[in-house]
C-alpha cells in the first residue's frame, strides 16, 4: 500500500506553516502524528498534494496547569499523557483512554491534537474532552481564538479548524475539590475503535452534592456527543444508584448509534447505559478518594 | 517425563533442543520472498474488481502506460493468446488467471501492471480504467441451489446449475433406522464461517525466467514446492516450460497454515510476464489483497444430528453439509476427498451407525476451501461432533464429561473401525480427559459454578475431546492431481560423520531444521547439531508433496527414520567387517555398534561412516547416503482433551477465558518444546474463529472486513495463558510412533470454547451459539430468549 | 521530486534519496537493504515493521522516511554486538518465542522499548505492551516468557526457567 505522490515541508515555526498553508490551499494537509492520515493516504482514501509536517514546531508539546486550566499542547503524544505525573495524579481519564487507543507504537506518535482535529466520532479524546468541558485553541496568522468543545465538531472529518488554521492547544478546567473522571470503551479487540465509549467527570461538594458533571460519548452518534440530559440529572443531586441509573438510561436514549460490524443500535444503546453507569461510579469513587 | 534413548549431546527424540533455525530469524537474517532482489527485477501490481459479479466491457490501459516506468499492462485477452487465461485448481476445477469477460467475486484479479518500481506499479494500477456491467451476485449458498438462481459457471459447457459435487459416506439405511428407533434425538444447525489464515507474511513470488537457457526459477511462498513445480509444468508445458526447466525455491515462509498451498493467479501472471520479457518479476500481495482474494477456509453449513439413549449412550450421528466454495472449488484436498477428511466427524465415541452427505455450490465469493491450520476439513467435523455431543448431554441432563467418558472408544479396542471407514490407529481417550479434568479441578468448578449462578454470575465450563486424522496419506487412497501423497527424505553423511538431510516438505515455522535433525540423530547417533536440514529447493530436495495438514512428521519424518535405518544397516555391515564378527553378533546403542558380550569392541557411527569412504568392505557400494520415499500404511489419529473455563460479564457480555487446559496425544514426541509451542499457537488459532474471526460479505458481494482493522486476529491481550500437557499413545504403524500435532489445537479448541460459553448461559435458555461467539452476538441471542429488556 | 535525507541506522550514517511518500520501512528494506524489518499489513495493525526511532518503538510502515530525517534508527540488525546477542534475542531463542520468524523482529523491537520504560513488567503489562504486534504462530505464551527472561537478564535478577512446562 503506497500513497499518491505529494510534496512535503517541515516548517520550524507556526508562521512558516501558515505561509505554506496559504500557498498550497485546500489540497494541503497538516501532518502531526500521522497515524490516522498516513494509513488513509496509503489506502488512497485521502490524497493531499502537500503535507505540512508540524512536528518541528516548538512549544506545542506541553502538559501543565496554569490559570486554573490544564493545558495540553497539540503535539503532545498519547504516550506523553501516559507518562505524565500530573496526568497520573489528577486526570485519570486520560490514563483510562490512552490505554485503549490503538497500541503502544501508535501512541508513541499519535497526538492529542490530531485525535481531536481528525473530527472522527470514533476517536476517543473527543468524548473525553466533552466530559472535561474542554476548549480548543486554534491559531491562525490573525491570532488565536478559543472554541468550546461543544462547538468544535462540525461533521464527519470536519471541525472548527478552518483552512489556514492550526489547532495549537487544548484546555481543560483544572481539577479541584472532590474531582474524578473515567473512561471506558467496549472494543472487539484491543486497539479497535469503540463499539461504544463513555467519558465521565464529576465534581462533588463536601455535602455530597454533585456540583459539576460531564459525560461524553464515543462512536454512538454522528458527532462526538455530550449526554446533556444525563449531566443535568446529576448536577445538584446526591449521586445515588438511582440517579446514576437514570443518567445512564438517558445517555442511552439520547445517543444515535448506527449499525456496523461492532453491533446494532440496540446493542450500542445497551452498552452506553452499562458503561455510563460504570464510569460514573468509577469517577465518583475517584472523586471521593481525591 | 518423556524418556530419551539418546544422550543430550546426540539430541535424539524427546529432547527439548533449542531450534537451529532461530539464529537467522532473531538477527534479521531470514530470507523471505520479499527479501529476494534480483538484477533488473520489475514489480507487478494487480487491478482488482470492485464488483462481485460483472461483465467486463472494456479495459483502458492507455493512461497507465503513459506513466514513466510502466512497462506493460496484462489482461486476460493477452493471456488468452497463450491459452494461459484459465488454470486448473488442485480439485480439478478451473479458475481464471485473468478474466476475458466476467469477474466472479469482489477483489478478483482483472489486469496486472508491470513497472520498474513498486511505487510506480501502484500508481499505474489506479490509472487502469475498467468499465464493468455489474450483475446481481449470488452470495447465499442455499439460494445458489434455487432452481431460478443464475448459473454462475456458464463458461462450463452444459452447466445448468450451481451444484459442484455431491459426496456421501456411511450406511444411510442403518443410520436412519437407529434414528427412528432412538429414545432421544437432537439436531443442531451450525455454520462454520469463512475465515482466512492471515499468516503475517502475505503471499508473493519472484518469477525469473532466463530466456537464453529456457529456465524458470520461481521464488515463491509455497508450502509445497514440488507439487507447484509439477502444476506449473502442467499449466505451462505447452509453451515450452517443461518440468526439468523449472526450479521452485520456497525460501523462509512467514507462516502458511494452508493458505500457501494453492497456486494463485498472481503467480501465473508473474511467470507469464517473466517468460515473455525475460525480466525477473516480483509480486507481493498487500494484506487487503491477501484477505480479500486468497483462498478462504471453511464455510460449511452443517445440519448435525445425534441419536442416543436416555442414559446417554450415543447410537448414531447424521451430518448434512452445504459447502460454499465461491466461484470455483479451489480446495487443496486429496483428489478423492472433496470434503477432505470430514468423515472423521463421528468423533471419539464408540457407536456404529453414521451417515454423512455433502453438496458443494458455487457463489460469487473468492474461491477456496483450504485449511486454516487444519487437516482437510477436520475442524468442521470436530466442531460438529463436539458441539452436538454437548447438545445431546444438555438434552438428557447429563454432565458432558461423564457422557464423554461413557462413550469413548476404549484403549483396548484399537485399532478401531469407524462407521465412516477409518481405522483409528491408537488412543487413550479416558486417560486424556481424566488428566485434563484433574488439571482444571473439574468437579470443584462445577460446585463453584452452581454457587456463582446463585449470585447471578455467569461462568461456564466447556469440553472438547477430539480425534484428529492426519498424515495424508497412503498411496492407495491419497493423491493430489494424481501424484501420490508419500513424502521423502534423503540423507548424506559426509566422511567426517556430519550430515545433510533433504526433504520434500517445507517448514513454515514448524521447526523442521531441528526436529528432522533429531529424528536422524535418534536413528544414527550423530549429534543433531551436526545434521544440516534443507527443504524448499526442488533442484536439490527429493520429491514430496509438502507441508500442510500436519503431515510432515507422519510422512517425511517417517521417511527420515527409514532412510537413517537404511544407513544404520549399512553401518552394521561395515562394523561387522571392521570388527571381524558376523552382523548377528553386533548390538546398537545410539552412536555405536558393539560386539555382544564384549562392549569394548565397538565402532562409533563416525568411524563407520569414515570407513564407508576410506575402507569399505569389498563388494559394498562406497559412500554413505540413503533416500526413502515413505508411503504410510495408515493415517495417524492424534487426539486431545481440552477444557475451557469462561467468565462472562452479565451486562456487557464480555467473555473472558479464565483457564484453558489442553492435553494432547500426538504419539511419541520428538521435541517437547516444539510440540508445546505448536499447541500454544494452534490454540490461539482455535480461539480466533471461536470468538473473533470471520470474513463477512453483504448481499451485494462486498467484503465488509478486508483489512486487519476489522478482520480480528487475536493479540496477546485476547489470547489467554494456555496450559498444556500430554499423554502418549504411540502410532503403532509409524516408524517412530509419532502422529503429528500442528493442527490438533486449532481443531480442538473452538468447541471447547463455545461449549464453555453456552454452558455459562445455558440456564438462561441458550442451547447453541454460532461462531465466532462475540459479545454482540451473545447479547442478541440472550435478548432473543428474553433476557435483556 | 526526490529529497535527500540523513538517517543513522544501527550507528551508521546514511544519506539517501527518497520521494516524500517513501515509507520508512521501504527505505530501510529496499534502499538500505536491511530486510530484517518486515511488512505484514497496510493499516499499522500488525507491528511486523516495528523499529526504534530515537529509542521509541515505531511502525515504520506508517512513518515517512522523510520524517526520520536526522533521526537515529535501530533495527533488528543492530541488536547483536561483538559481545553477542541482545538479551531479548537470547530470550526469544531460549523460550521458543518464534516459529516462522516473520513477526519476530518487530516483536523484539517493541519489547526492547517496553523493557526500557518498565524493566520488570507483569505478564499483564507485557501482553498489553505487545498488543500492537500480531503473531500468528506462537499463541504468545512463549513470547511473554521470553520477555520475562530478557527482563531478568537485563536487570541482573535470577533467570527464570525457559524449559517447557509440558507434562
Amino acid at each position: 500500500m503506497i500513497a499518491e505522490q505529494f510534496n512535503y515541508d517541515a516548517p520550524s515555526t507556526l508562521n512558516e506553516a501558515f505561509a505554506l498553508l496559504q500557498e498550497y490551499g485546500d489540497e494541503a494537509k497538516i501532518l502531526a502524528g500521522g497515524h490516522s492520515l498516513i494509513p488513509m493516504m496509503k489506502l488512497r482514501f485521502s490524497s493531499p498534494t502537500h503535507l505540512i509536517d508540524i512536528n518541528n514546531i516548538p512549544d506545542l508539546n506541553h502538559i501543565k496547569e496554569a490559570d486554573g486550566q490544564l493545558k495540553i499542547g497539540a503535539l503532545v503524544r498519547e504516550v506523553d499523557l501516559e507518562d505524565s505525573d500530573l496526568i497520573n495524579q489528577k486526570y485519570h481519564i486520560f490514563i483510562d483512554a490512552t490505554k485503549l487507543i490503538a497500541d503502544p507504537q501508535v501512541r508513541n506518535f499519535g497526538t492529542i491534537g490530531g485525535n481531536i482535529a481528525h473530527g472522527d466520532a470514533a476517536n476517543d479524546h473527543p468524548a473525553v474532552m466533552i466530559a472535561l468541558g474542554a476548549e480548543v485553541e486554534i491559531t491562525s496568522p490573525e491570532g488565536q481564538r478559543v472554541v468550546p468543545i461543544d462547538e468544535f465538531f462540525y461533521g464527519f472529518y470536519t471541525t472548527a479548524v478552518q483552512h489556514g488554521e492550526i489547532l495549537t492547544e487544548i484546555r481543560v478546567p483544572a481539577a479541584s475539590g472532590k474531582y474524578g473522571s473515567a473512561y471506558y470503551k467496549v472494543e472487539r479487540k484491543v486497539g479497535d475503535y469503540a463499539a461504544a465509549g463513555v467519558a465521565t467527570m464529576v465534581q462533588i461538594g463536601e455535602d455530597g452534592i454533585c456540583q459539576k458533571a460531564g459525560i461524553g460519548l464515543t462512536n454512538v452518534n454522528p458527532l462526538p456527543m455530550r449526554a446533556s440530559r444525563s449531566e443535568e440529572v446529576l448536577v445538584g443531586s446526591q449521586l445515588t444508584d438511582e440517579v446514576i441509573e437514570q443518567a445512564a438510561k438517558m445517555a442511552s436514549e439520547d445517543c444515535n448509534p448506527s449499525e456496523d460490524l461492532r453491533g446494532d443500535e440496540d446493542y450500542k444503546r445497551h452498552l452506553v447505559k452499562v458503561i455510563t453507569k460504570r464510569m460514573l461510579k468509577k469517577a465518583i469513587e475517584r472523586a471521593q478518594n481525591s | 517425563m518423556i524418556k530419551c534413548k539418546t544422550s543430550k549431546e546426540i539430541g535424539g527424540m524427546g529432547h527439548s533442543k533449542k531450534r537451529k533455525e532461530d539464529a537467522r530469524f532473531i538477527q534479521g537474517k531470514g530470507n523471505y520472498v520479499d527479501d529476494v532482489k534480483l538484477p533488473g527485477m520489475v514489480y507487478m501490481d494487480i487491478v482488482r474488481s470492485p464488483y462481485a459479479y460483472a461483465k467486463i466491457k472494456n479495459i483502458d490501459a492507455s493512461k497507465a502506460l503513459e506513466i514513466p516506468g510502466v512497462l506493460a499492462v496484462v489482461t486476460g485477452k493477452d493471456l488468452e493468446q497463450y491459452n494461459l487465461h484459465w488454470m486448473p485448481t488442485l480439485m480439478s476445477d478451473t479458475q481464471m488467471v485473468l478474466p476475458t469477460d466476467t469477474v466472479m467475486y469482489q477483489a478478483q484479479e482483472v489486469a496486472a501492471v508491470i513497472a520498474t518500481s513498486r511505487y510506480i506499479a501502484r500508481d499505474a494500477k489506479e490509472a487502469v480504467m475498467v468499465e464493468y456491467e455489474p450483475m446481481d451476485p449470488v452470495m447465499d449458498p442455499y439460494k445458489a441451489m434455487d432452481e431460478d438462481a443464475p448459473v454462475l459457471r456458464s463458461d462450463k459447457e452444459g452447466k445448468e446449475d450451481n451444484h459442484i459435487w455431491h459426496w456421501e459416506v456411511g450406511d444411510k439405511n442403518k443410520t436412519d433406522r437407529v434414528f427412528e428407533e432412538a429414545e432421544v434425538t437432537v439436531k443442531q444447525q451450525m455454520h462454520i464461517p469463512r475465515i482466512h489464515v492471515a499468516s503475517i507474511e502475505t503471499c508473493g513470488c519472484v518469477a525469473s525466467y532466463n530466456k537464453v537457457e529456457n529456465h524458470l526459477t520461481m521464488y515463491m511462498t509455497t508450502q509445497a514446492p514440488h507439487a507447484i513445480r509439477t502444476v506449473i509444468a502442467l499449466v505451462a508445458g505447452h509453451v515450452g516450460l517443461t518440468e526439468e526447466k523449472i526450479r521452485v525455491i520456497s525460501p523462509d515462509i512467514g507462516g502458511g497454515f494452508g493458505g500457501k498451498v494453492p497456486v494463485y493467479p498472481g503467480y501465473v501472471i508473474a511467470i507469464a510476464v517473466s517468460f515473455l520479457t525475460g525480466l525477473p518479476v516480483k509480486w507481493i500481495e498487500d494484506r487487503s489483497e491477501n484477505l480479500q482474494a486468497d483462498s478462504f477456509a471453511r464455510d460449511y453449513h452443517i445440519t448435525a444430528e445425534m441419536a442416543g439413549t436416555k442414559e446417554g449412550k450415543i447410537l448414531a450421528t447424521r451430518f448434512k453439509v452445504l459447502a460454499d466454495h465461491g466461484y470455483t472449488d479451489a480446495s487443496a484436498n486429496p483428489s478423492k476427498f472433496p470434503t477432505g477428511l470430514f468423515s472423521i466427524g463421528t468423533g471419539s465415541y464408540d457407536y456404529n451407525a453414521a451417515y454423512m452427505e455433502a453438496d458443494a455450490v458455487y457463489t460469487n465469493k473468492p474461491p477456496g476451501g483450504v485449511a486454516y491450520r487444519c487437516s482437510f476439513r477436520v475442524t468442521e467435523a470436530v466442531h460438529a461432533i463436539e458441539r452436538l455431543t454437548d447438545v445431546f448431554a444438555s438434552e438428557i441432563g447429563k454432565d458432558p464429561a461423564q457422557l464423554r467418558m461413557d462413550n469413548f472408544i476404549k484403549k483396548e479396542d484399537f485399532p478401531w473401525a469407524s462407521p465412516t471407514g477409518w481405522s483409528y490407529d491408537s488412543g487413550d481417550y479416558h486417560a486424556g480427559l481424566q488428566k485434563a479434568m484433574d488439571a482444571i479441578n473439574y468437579d470443584e468448578l462445577r460446585i463453584e459454578q452452581a454457587q456463582l449462578r446463585k449470585e447471578g454470575k455467569w461462568m461456564g465450563i466447556g469440553i472438547s475431546t477430539f480425534t484428529e486424522v492426519v498424515g495424508a496419506g497412503p498411496s492407495k487412497d491419497f493423491d493430489i492431481l494424481g501424484v501420490k501423497m508419500f513424502d521423502s527424505a534423503e540423507i548424506r553423511v559426509h566422511p567426517t560423520g556430519k550430515a545433510i538431510a533433504r526433504f520434500g516438505t517445507k517448514s513454515q515455522g514448524q521447526g523442521h531444521e531441528t526436529t528432522y535433525a533429531q529424528i536422524v540423530a535418534e536413528e544414527l547417533g550423530i549429534p543433531m547439531e551436526h545434521i544440516q536440514i534443507e527443504e524448499g529447493d526442488t533442484d536439490t530436495a527429493p520429491y514430496g508433496l509438502g507441508t500442510y495438514a500436519s503431515r510432515s512428521t507422519p510422512t517425511a519424518g517417517a521417511a527420515a527414520a527409514m532412510a537413517a535405518r537404511k544407513l544404520r544397516d549399512k553401518a552394521k555391515r561395515i562394523a561387522a567387517y571392521l570388527l571381524e564378527v558376523s552382523e548377528e553378533d553386533l548390538e546398537w546403542e545410539p552412536g555405536k555398534f558393539f560386539v555382544k558380550g564384549a562392549p569394548e569392541k565397538s565402532k562409533t557411527i563416525q568411524e563407520l561412516v569414515f570407513a564407508a569412504y576410506t575402507n569399505h568392505p569389498p563388494g559394498m557400494e562406497g559412500g554413505f547416503e540413503a533416500t526413502h520415499y515413505y508411503d504410510p500404511p495408515n493415517l495417524t489419529f492424534p487426539s486431545g482433551a481440552y477444557i475451557c473455563v469462561v467468565d462472562i460479564d452479565p451486562e456487557t457480555c464480555h467473555i473472558k477465558i479464565r483457564r484453558f487446559v489442553a492435553i494432547d496425544d500426538c504419539g511419541n514426541i520428538i521435541n517437547p518444546m516444539i510440540v508445546q509451542g505448536q499447541v500454544h499457537g494452534g490454540l490461539t488459532q482455535g480461539l480466533a474463529p471461536a470468538m473473533y474471526e470471520e470474513l463477512i460479505y453483504d448481499n451485494a458481494g462486498n467484503i465488509l472486513n478486508g483489512t486487519f482493522m476489522d478482520y480480528l486476529v487475536p493479540t496477546a491481550v485476547e489470547s489467554p495463558s494456555w496450559e498444556t500437557g500430554h499423554t502418549i499413545t504411540p502410532a503403532p504403524h509409524h516408524p517412530i510412533g509419532a502422529k503429528g500435532v500442528g493442527e490438533s489445537p486449532t481443531v480442538g479448541a473452538p468447541p471447547a470454547i463455545v461449549n464453555a460459553i453456552v454452558d455459562a448461559v445455558a440456564h438462561l435458555g441458550i442451547k447453541h451459539l454460532e461462531i465466532p461467539v462475540t459479545p454482540y452476538k451473545l447479547y442478541k441471542e440472550l435478548k432473543a430468549v428474553g433476557h435483556f429488556e | 521530486m526526490k529529497k535527500s535525507i540523513n538517517i543513522t541506522v544501527n550507528g551508521a550514517d546514511h544519506t539517501i534519496e527518497v520521494e516524500p511518500r517513501t515509507l520508512l520501512v521501504h527505505a530501510v528494506r529496499e534502499i538500505l537493504n536491511m530486510t530484517g524489518t518486515h511488512i505484514g499489513c497496510d493499516t499499522s495493525s500488525c507491528g511486523a515493521c516495528t523499529i526504534l526511532i530515537n529509542g521509541k518503538s515505531a511502525k515504520s510502515c506508517t512513518i515517512l522516511a522523510i520524517q526520520a530525517d536526522g533521526k537515529e534508527i535501530t533495527t533488528v540488525e543492530g541488536l547483536a554486538t561483538q559481545e553477542g546477542l541482545h538479551p531479548i534475542q537470547e530470550g526469544f531463542h531460549l523460550a521458543h518465542a518464534l516459529h516462522c520468524g516473520f513477526c519476530t523482529p518487530g516483536m523484539m523491537m517493541r519489547a526492547i522499548e517496553m523493557l526500557e520504560k518498565n524493566p520488570n513488567p507483569t505478564e499483564e503489562e507485557i501482553r498489553w505492551g505487545i498488543s500492537g504486534n500480531l503473531c500468528r504462530c506462537t499463541g504468545y505464551n512463549n513470547i511473554v516468557k521470553a520477555i520475562q527472561w530478557a527482563s531478568a537478564k537485563m536487570e541482573g535478577r535470577e533467570l527464570p526457567s525457559t524449559e517447557p512446562e509440558f507434562v
